[in-house]
């Protein structure tokens, strides 16, 4: 409670959302899980400790007293547990959020969009809007950090610790051997995402961190060169773009927004076009994101 | 009978598997030092991930999960201790020497 060690802090972190994938895999939620370890175990971790290395470790101790602070927590969490009250019980098989659009999902929807994985079908399909909504958070909160570090961003840091790693063989042979199967990996990620679990966010994740390994053990700076900011920026962009172009074809071929239907003649090929670029589009810029937001952090000068 | 010497190598794999994974997790918090614990995480790590997969691959028989937990497996005994070597490099490299309190302990008990 009283930890002032931000580097324990973030490693409980990661533990934590490791243990909540395990905890989502015993429930049948592989996709969650699979997304709880890649983005909360995975990459947010990485991202968390490259900003720590701008910063300090430390917190500094507070300045101002506790009372108010708590007296709000325990009113606010008096209120959410008294609002817990009303709900359905758990594993209630007539609560409303089963007994409202799931059965439709459940039992329509491998017609529908002809996709094994329902949860896939969901998140690109039916919730179309939901998924653009995600991915033009994750590009935001991107372009958002890169503008706020920007103005720091003349101050290169030296070549100095993260190239060090690369130095002994083992750890370059062996990461020279994982990258490319990392890579590989996140290709069937996003690829076979329809029928497996998996899907363009698991992807993007896996794929920026096969080029964040490239990075700290080979060297920052090819990856610099081959993935320029701008690169990087369009990149996202397009992602986005691609995702959002969906839905307008759509509109112009006579359905509604990202109704995959009128992509083809036959419902089932255009749903089954609309969720592969509506993914692709999220891989890129899940990837572009991530990846810049890596790059961003390793440019700033460690402040003093 | 061959299910039931299957059924009892598995188990008794299994079981020899966690018990090396708890014995892992007891060095973690127990030894005194950075690197003896690096050295308890490292070392029990690949056995004992080998330990569970075998376990677990003959209860699944010969087919494509056993590829996958044998892929899966390729890959631990790649990166697990890859890592342990880069932290302890690490560690070392930062000048993260043995602990002075510990190295007295150690030598006035023996």
């Amino acid at each position: 409670m009283m930890m002032r060690d931000l580097f324990a802090i973030v490693m409980l972190f990661g533990i934590y959302s490791l243990l909540s994938a395990a905890i989502f895999v015993t429930l049948d939620a592989v996709d969650v899980a699979f997304t709880e370890a890649a983005v909360g175990a995975g990459i947010s971790t990485i991202l968390v400790l490259s900003t720590l290395a701008l910063t300090s470790s430390e917190e500094k101790p507070p300045q101002h007293k506790f009372f108010l602070p708590l007296l709000v927590v325990l009113i606010t969490g008096t209120a959410l547990v008294f609002g817990t009250l009303d709900m359905p019980d758990f594993a209630d098989p007539n609560a409303p959020v089963h007994q409202h659009v799931a059965p439709r999902y459940i039992h329509d929807s491998f017609q529908e969009t002809g996709l094994p994985n329902i949860v896939t079908s969901v998140l690109a399909s039916y919730r179309g809007y939901d998924t653009m909504g995600e991915v033009v958070v994750i590009f935001t909160a991107g372009i958002a950090v890169s503008l706020l570090l920007t103005s720091v961003r003349h101050k290169r840091n030296e070549p100095g610790n993260l190239k060090d790693l690369g130095h002994h063989p083992i750890i370059l042979y062996v990461s020279q051997l994982m990258i490319p199967l990392i890579l590989l990996f996140a290709l069937y990620v996003q690829f076979h995402g329809d029928f497996g679990p998996g899907g363009g966010f698991q992807a993007g994740v896996i794929f920026a961190a096969g080029f964040i390994l490239y990075a700290m053990i080979i060297g920052i700076d090819k990856i610099r060169e081959t993935f320029s900011s701008a690169c990087l920026r369009w990149l996202a962009v397009t992602g986005v773009v691609l995702y959002i172009s969906v839905g307008i074809v759509t509109l112009l071929l006579g359905g509604e927004f990202l109704n995959y239907n009128v992509i083809a003649e036959d419902p089932v090929e255009g749903q089954h076009w609309g969720i592969f670029l509506v993914e692709l589009g999220v891989g890129i810029t899940v990837t572009a994101t991530m990846l810049g937001l890596f790059l961003t952090f390793s440019e700033v000068k460690r402040s003093q | 009978m061959w299910d039931l010497i299957l059924l009892y190598t598995s188990n008794v794999s299994l079981i020899l598997g966690s018990f090396l994974s708890l014995s892992l997790g007891l060095g973690l918090i127990r030894f005194p030092d950075f690197y003896s614990r690096m050295h308890a995480a490292g070392v029990a790590d690949t056995l004992c991930a080998g330990l569970i997969v075998f376990g677990l691959s003959l209860q699944s028989g010969f087919n494509l999960v056993t590829l996958k937990l044998y892929l899966i497996l390729l890959f631990i005994w790649f990166t697990s201790p890859t890592s342990s070597f880069t932290l302890a490099n690490t560690a070392y490299r930062a000048g993260h020497g043995v602990d002075k309190t510990s190295e007295e302990e150690s030598s006035s008990k023996s």
